[in-house]
């Protein structure tokens, strides 16, 4: 194996990181402030304007610094903390800004978990600040007292637990700088409540961000000649693209490289929209319920261009048979992902965006013969590969009497133009919106794809609607996973975010039962959901408007009616209870051992 | 295989942890580690010696050097090196012939008695695995009471550090 590493280029495309001033013009150096002070003008420091949290004890100073600051740095009061996290998550995920939240100590820090983890898996840049017990009891099992620190370590990229109030603003800063760089992820500050309140007249130490040259440096312009040579000489190829040209903003580059190529493009669920869908060149959604020419494309490919991806099990299926025969290039910015599981033949450590720019100066300095000679020898491949795209084409059956689940997607596709940014939560239904939603553009999709979190969807919905006021923004979720999260509607209804909320009821924990189905013999163990709540009146018990559809014939005006409501509108939509999500790879199985349809 | 691992990591609280977290959730075992302080103040050389092929320990390293307060970290085994673990070793020596006994093989052992009672010996000792594992065992027949091992430490040798420098190697 051949591993280069590339330094270029580090930070997250559109994250602005702010130069790293301890003192600030308006922090006049003498001026004695107390750790919550720092903290919060650490936050604004570092492009903080919003902030999701719920407040406790141990967060009780830095509360009444956000009182102070609350001009600059708006809270949105959230009713569980994992709302808070999944919020800030959505909000990141939109932007590719850092999210912010605050939660206090002992249970405010074990809520915010789930979404740390979320946050986590899915390679997102948070900063979330966790109050603890006071130093001097740290260990004594206080009121409120967990170990944040210990509890959280297999899931951040980084976290502190500050000692020193001297230490704090240079922590702060670091912190932004960890999450949003290289690969981004969530970075936890533990913050004891008597450093909260200490004065400190100077900062000890000053963050200076370094350049990790033992990680990064620069590659050779020999592995970029020898990829581009493998590119144009590949008959089969295939670009596997992934979360990676989402966060590095490499949509653009990586247009450029396959249409120079004319090389054909599949997205996994995370890079969903870093390719537009509809385009010529797209194959479609690769992986476990992606479409049967991806999969097919995969398993005859002779190159595999992997960026910005990790072989994710739920895409390679069977490893054995994942690729089988093809050359690997892998682009990845985590040296760790290369060869985790599967071992490249060429490997280049680098952010996807810079990597695929210079992949393309280097094709667009070849002849242009050369690369019509190329694209001649790869016409049986489209051929083989269009053959595939028509031999099972995404569809759904229609009905007279019930509404299907994948007809709610399109139809909610054509009322929005296909221009909503659509936040999923985990299931049946997020495998529909991910196949009937065709994206134009990155961070336009956002699910929770590493950890399958259900409960991310509605408040993720809402961190993403405050980020993106001027955008169409609906969560798509299912009866079980809105139950998981619904208590942040109201947060939504207090501070007047007009996010969508789909229901897609179908009365069963639906993923759950079409395995029961598939694979225990339709036994339908704990996934009835039929007694459920009434979502209008819930909706409107909140405050909210509450929408139902039954039929088919209501569909489109009940979805027309919920998008034209100027405030948070939630559709009960009501769809076939037994529907399955098709294709699908088997766990664990060779992609080509794919089931097309119900078995009947 | 065996494999001996060094990592430069900040002396700060929780980073071994993290390292150590790394490794359990990852599913690698730690056979020993050790800890100390380098020449350069606030930078800890960690030495932890684990099984794994060579992809295995690639993966350890390139999952290690993630970590954002690592800043080395290396396989000492693939290259020439020196490895070292010292053991306190609290024996039986009941009579005068044992004592002798044990002196002798303290002598050839290159070992060193640190403590004595008329009925006890605490010797110090030190070498690489092989030495110490049959150090112990020649000791057992006379009656172990204890045994405490350090862990190994280990380092390159200047012929292998030479040759490293010269050919741009990296961590991988
Ligand atoms: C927090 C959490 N618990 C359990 C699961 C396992 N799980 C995956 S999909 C699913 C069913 C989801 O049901 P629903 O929200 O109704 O969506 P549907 O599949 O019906 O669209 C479950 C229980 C999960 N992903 N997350």
């Amino acid at each position: 194996m051949t591993a280069f590493y590339d330094f270029r280029d580090m930070r997250d495309a559109s994250t602005e990181i702010l130069a790293p001033e301890t003192v600030l013009p308006s922090e006049p150096e003498n001026k004695q402030m107390r750790g919550a002070e720092i903290l919060v003008r650490g936050l604004i420091r570092n492009g903080v304007d919003t902030i999701f949290g719920l407040p406790g004890g141990a967060v009780l100073h830095i509360y009444d610094e956000l009182w102070r600051f609350r001009d600059e740095i708006t809270h949105y009061l959230v009713r569980h903390e994992q709302g808070a996290v999944h919020a800030a998550e959505g909000y990141a995920r939109a932007t590719g800004k850092v999210g912010a939240a605050i939660v206090t100590s002992g249970p405010g820090a074990t809520n915010a978990v789930t979404g740390i983890a979320t946050a986590y898996m899915d390679s997102i840049p948070l900063v979330v600040i966790t109050g603890q017990v006071p130093l001097p009891v740290i260990g004594t099992d206080a009121f409120q007292e967990v170990d944040t620190f210990g509890l959280t370590l297999p899931i951040v990229k980084h976290s502190y637990l500050v000692r020193d109030v001297r230490d704090l603003a240079a922590i702060i800063d670091e912190a932004f700088h960890i999450a949003a760089t290289g690969k981004p992820g969530p970075v936890v500050i533990d913050v004891p409540k008597d450093i909260t309140g200490i004065i400190c007249d100077k900062p000890r130490k000053r963050f200076e961000p370094v350049l990790r040259e033992d990680l990064f440096f620069p590659a050779d312009e020999a592995i970029l000649d020898m990829i581009a040579d493998r590119l144009i000489e590949a008959e089969r190829p295939i670009f596997y693209v992934g979360g990676g040209i989402v966060t590095s903003g490499a949509a653009d580059e990586l247009m450029k490289v396959v249409e120079l190529l004319q090389a054909p493009v599949t997205p996994t669920l995370m890079g969903l929209g870093g390719f537009p869908t509809a385009h010529k060149l797209s194959l479609g959604m690769l992986g476990m319920h992606g479409t049967y020419a991806a999969n097919m494309g995969v398993s005859e490919a002779d190159l595999l261009v992997a960026v910005g991806v990790r072989f994710d099990d739920r895409v390679t299926g069977k490893l054995a048979t994942f690729a089988p025969q093809a050359e690997i290039i892998h682009i990845d910015i985590d040296p760790s992902n290369i060869g985790k599981v599967k071992q490249p033949h060429i490997s280049l450590v680098s952010d996807a965006r810079s990597a695929l720019e210079r992949i393309a100066a280097r094709l667009e300095a070849r002849d242009a013969a050369e690369l019509n000679a190329g694209k001649a020898k790869r016409e049986p491949w489209w051929k083989k590969l269009k053959e595939w795209l028509d031999a099972v084409p995404f569809g759904c059956t229609y009905s007279a009497t019930d509404i299907n689940p994948q007809q709610v997607i399109e139809e909610l596709h054509r009322l929005t133009n296909g221009n909503a940014i659509i936040v999923t939560d985990v299931g049946q239904h997020q495998m529909w919106a991910a196949q009937f939603y065709p994206f134009k553009r990155s961070r336009q999709w956002l699910t929770s794809g590493g950890l399958g979190t259900m409960g991310f969807g509605l408040p993720a919905a809402m961190g993403a609607q405050l980020a993106c006021p001027d955008q169409t923004v609906v969560a798509v979720v299912g009866d079980g996973g809105f139950q998981m999260t619904n208590q942040e509607i109201i947060t939504a209804i207090q501070y007047k975010i007009p996010m969508k909320v789909l229901i897609m009821n179908n009365g069963y924990l639906g993923m759950v039962r079409q395995w029961q189905e598939m694979f225990y013999d339709r036994a339908y163990s704990e996934v009835d959901l039929s007694v459920s709540p009434d979502f209008v009146k819930l909706a409107e018990a909140y405050g909210a408007l509450g929408l139902r559809a039954t039929t088919p014939g209501e569909l489109t005006e009940v979805l027309q009616k919920g998008l034209a409501h100027d405030g948070v509108t939630i559709w009960d939509i009501v769809v076939t209870k037994e529907e399955n999500v098709f294709p699908i790879i088997p766990a664990g199985q060779d992609t080509r051992n794919m089931i097309l349809k119900s078995a009947e | 295989m065996r494999n001996t691992l060094s990592i430069l990591v900040a002396n700060e609280p929780g980073e071994l942890s993290r390292i150590v977290g790394l490794f359990s959730a990852r599913g690698y075992n730690i056979e020993t580690i050790s800890v100390g302080k380098t020449l350069e103040e606030g930078w800890s050389r960690c030495t932890i010696v684990t099984e794994g092929d060579d992809a295995v320990i690639d993966q350890i390293l390139k999952q290690c050097i993630r970590l954002a307060r690592v800043r080395e970290a290396k396989s000492v085994t693939s290259l020439p090196h020196i490895e070292r673990e010292m053991a306190l070793i609290d024996v039986s020596a009941r009579t005068p012939d044992n004592r002798s006994e044990i002196k002798n093989l303290v002598d050839i052992f290159r070992a060193k008695i640190v403590d004595i009672t008329h009925d006890r010996l605490i010797i110090e000792a030190s070498g690489n695995k092989e030495k110490v594992d049959r150090f112990i065992g020649l000791l057992e027949p006379f009656g172990m009471n204890e045994i405490v091992r350090t862990g190994y430490v280990a380092i390159n040798t200047l012929g292998s550090a030479a040759a490293r420098t010269m050919a741009g190697d990296s961590t991988s």
